[in-house]
């Protein structure tokens, strides 16, 4: 990629980056949505990289630490994907203000990096025009280098760099080929073309002309359609198959998460048995020995447990967004969710809000109709997210029997599990056209869906993605649930009587149990279950601490397993009702707190939480009256 | 809107892309949108000039999968309704590069 042997163009400078001859210290990564920018971004910053918001607005700010050969650090910002700097959108907005220097929580990039689709250059190039005229150094990044190759296109990089005057790239990020040249740019290593006058244009045809006469000035070539695409397509989109597919996968993903998870489950079981017998075997008996056998071993380690069937879901939901899927169960969806008066793009949030609805309220960002977003936030946590999933798990495992439902196609319990999703589905379908007749009207704005090429997921930004759930669960369990848990473990000793701790019935937490039965005796709890729904408010597996940390303590419990125990605080009736509650209820104040900062106010996240409380009262009110 | 005079059949009646069949080609006229749906349209390929071929369907056909510059963009029936375009006679997959 040297321009020392040609010598049509101007002897090559290098790129100078301003005030001084080291690397610079930030820079920013910008391209398209579909552009590949995440897997480069990934790419050069590995497990260096955090997750956080730019204040004041929705929109998420990726940063990482890209270390160069010598042992020099860059901080890099991986902008929001966008099409264009014109600022309409919140994305665009932060794009062109963290550019242009705008915002005073991010220093101004030094450099920046623009990754393009080589294998859609053509529209690609047109975000190309804005950024150069920004006057940073900018090397523009083609990626997808293998996909262009395989489909027969091709671009002559040299008379691409001088037509820009920028260098560039040809790379293929997720094979890591050609990104050693990223970092000769940010070292400050690497040839410059001359610089060009770009034209500014704000007209989109005239922008699109001017990046299809550079197109062809540097020889592009673009590729063959993609033919596995088109293959996959027409059994994925076939009008029969394709929705009998979307069913397989979704039901597929279900049925595993219980087959596939319990062996690994088991084992995390044991090993906190295990460590938890040890840790009691050498620490003298007395209140510590308690605290940390009962509260918090029995405690956080009950919750624990069910960190091999989160990162199953979230490993299902990464592969599947990934291989490029998503977007067709998108288009699959579209109709259904159209009924409801919402849009596809709902689709992909509420779908990821399986797995954890907080960041699926941020994703809906993408939806420009506000009222929409709003709809659309609302209805989120009613989808049954992975902190569910252990008290599902737990309840379906103590109460319902192990026998085929649907032969060896579905289990009465993974039977049961699907009913649970269907019925927070459906509150969401009900909820929805609710919102959407009344007080969140709206006229329709465009449904457009882009259809990226499937594609192979890669190792490592699965992987990435899976080590940073694993984080945020744990960080949870270490932090708001050791503390609930401990809280717990105090007011369920306390008061003394006789100088000795109290039965567990008379402390504390018994009187609090005791005291707010009369509410729940109807739906079937008594106050052990009580307690953990109070508890359950801060995140609703804290009710399995919490319950854990009870049996612990009751004599009577204390030598059973979770399953075994339940069935001294719950019939058939009060198990299902306690299902239906956990299903309608927003017990997750991570869910509040992030409803409140998205909606920017109090209104919609107390509507929102009286009214998933008060449909979940009367859902278990009635399921234990139905099922004797 | 300029019709061609020298065709010596009579001009085609104004179609949208509701009309494309899955494989038909047709080269898009104008929007009739918002500006600002109109352009967040032109940002993604449809610009005037271009050629759209149609591409599978959700089931019942809507929304649809169109070909253009490139890229692969589903739009629901009601928005592609406003998507003006000529018919070509030929059904190809392949694309016309920039206007």
């Amino acid at each position: 990629m040297s321009c020392s042997d040609c010598d049509t163009c101007k002897p090559a400078a290098v790129v100078e980056f301003p005030g001084s001859r080291t690397a610079p210290k930030t820079v920013a990564v910008i391209g398209p949505p579909n552009s590949g920018k995440t897997t480069l971004f990934n790419r050069l910053t590995g497990l260096r990289q955090k997750v956080a918001n730019f204040p004041g607005v929705t929109v998420e700010q990726h940063t990482g630490i890209a270390a160069l050969p010598d042992g020099r650090t860059i901080q890099l910002i991986d902008l929001p994907g966008v099409y264009s700097l014109s600022p309409r959108s919140e994305d665009e907005q932060v794009a062109h203000d963290v550019l242009t220097g705008q915002r005073a929580d991010t220093p101004k990039p030094e450099a920046v990096l623009l990754v393009l689709d080589s294998t859609n250059m053509g529209r690609h190039l047109m975000l190309s025009a804005p950024i150069l005229a920004l006057g940073l150094p900018t090397l523009v990044i083609l990626n997808m280098a293998d996909d262009l190759r395989r489909r027969g296109g091709h671009v002559d990089l040299h008379k691409l760099a001088a037509e820009l005057g920028a260098p560039v790239a040809l790379v293929s990020a997720r094979r890591g080929e050609g990104v050693d040249q990223v970092f000769d740019f940010l070292a400050g290593a690497m040839p410059k073309p001359a610089p060009k006058e770009l034209p500014i244009l704000h007209d989109v045809p005239k922008c699109r002309q001017w990046a299809g006469r550079v197109g062809s000035q540097a020889s592009y070539h673009a590729p063959a359609p993609p033919k596995w695409t088109r293959r996959l397509d027409a059994v994925f989109l076939h009008p029969v198959a394709g929705p009998l597919l979307f069913l397989a996968v979704v039901v597929a993903v279900f049925q595993s998460i219980f087959s596939v998870a319990t062996p690994a489950q088991n084992a995390v079981d044991w090993l906190i048995q295990h460590s938890g017998n040890w840790v009691a075997s050498v620490l003298p008996a007395g209140l510590l020995k308690s605290l940390i056998v009962d509260g918090v071993w029995k405690g956080v380690g009950s919750v624990v447990v069910f960190l091999p069937q989160i990162l199953l879901l979230f490993l299902f939901i990464g592969i599947l967004e990934d291989s490029g899927y998503l977007a067709r169960a998108a288009l699959i969806a579209d109709r259904t969710m159209a009924k409801v008066g919402l849009q596809g793009k709902s689709f992909i949030p509420l779908l990821s809000a399986y797995a954890c609805a907080v960041p699926a309220i941020m994703s809906t960002r993408t939806i420009e109709n506000k009222r929409d977003r709003i709809a659309t936030i609302l209805i989120a946590p009613f989808m049954t997210c992975s902190a569910r999933l252990p008290v599902y798990t737990l309840v379906i495992a103590a109460f319902i029997p192990r026998r085929p439902l649907l032969g060896w196609l579905l289990s009465a319990r993974a039977g049961m599990m699907l009913g649970l999703y269907a019925l927070g589905f459906l509150a969401a379908v009900v909820t929805a056209k609710l919102l959407k007749s009344s007080v969140l009207k709206s006229g329709r704005t465009p449904f457009l869906l882009e259809m990226p090429s499937y594609r192979w997921p890669t190792f490592s930004s699965i992987g990435l993605r899976l080590l940073d759930r694993s984080k945020v669960f744990l960080k949870r369990a270490g932090t708001i649930i050791l503390l609930v848990t401990v809280v717990l473990w105090v007011m369920s000793n306390v008061p003394f009587v006789h100088g000795k701790p109290p039965a567990i019935a008379n402390s504390l937490t018994g009187t609090i149990g005791r005291t707010i039965e009369p509410v729940i005796r109807p739906l079937g709890f008594n106050w052990k279950i009580g307690i953990g729904l109070i508890t359950a408010v801060f995140s609703r597996e804290t009710i399995i601490a919490t319950l854990g940390t009870i049996y612990g303590m009751d004599a009577a419990t204390n030598k059973e397993g979770m399953q075994v125990a339940l069935h001294h605080d719950l019939t058939m009736g009060g198990a299902v009702a306690l299902l239906i509650f956990f299903a309608f209820a927003m017990q997750c104040i991570s869910t509040i707190a992030v409803v409140r900062r998205e909606t920017g106010g109090w209104k919609w996240p107390i509507l929102q939480f009286a009214y998933m409380t008060c449909l979940a009262y009367v859902g278990a009110l009635a399921a234990n009256y139905l099922i004797r | 809107m300029q019709l061609s005079v020298n065709c010596d059949q009579p001009a085609p009646l104004p179609t949208s892309l509701v009309d494309l069949r899955h494989g038909d080609a047709a080269i898009l006229e104008g929007i009739d949108l918002p500006a600002g749906d109109a352009r967040r349209l032109m940002e993604l390929g449809f610009l005037p000039g271009m050629q759209i071929t149609a591409g599978r369907s959700a089931p019942g056909g809507d929304p649809r999968v169109f070909q253009v510059d490139g890229s692969e963009i589903a739009l629901r029936r009601e928005t592609a309704r406003r998507l003006t375009v000529r018919r070509k006679k030929v059904a190809s997959p392949d694309r016309t590069p920039g206007a």
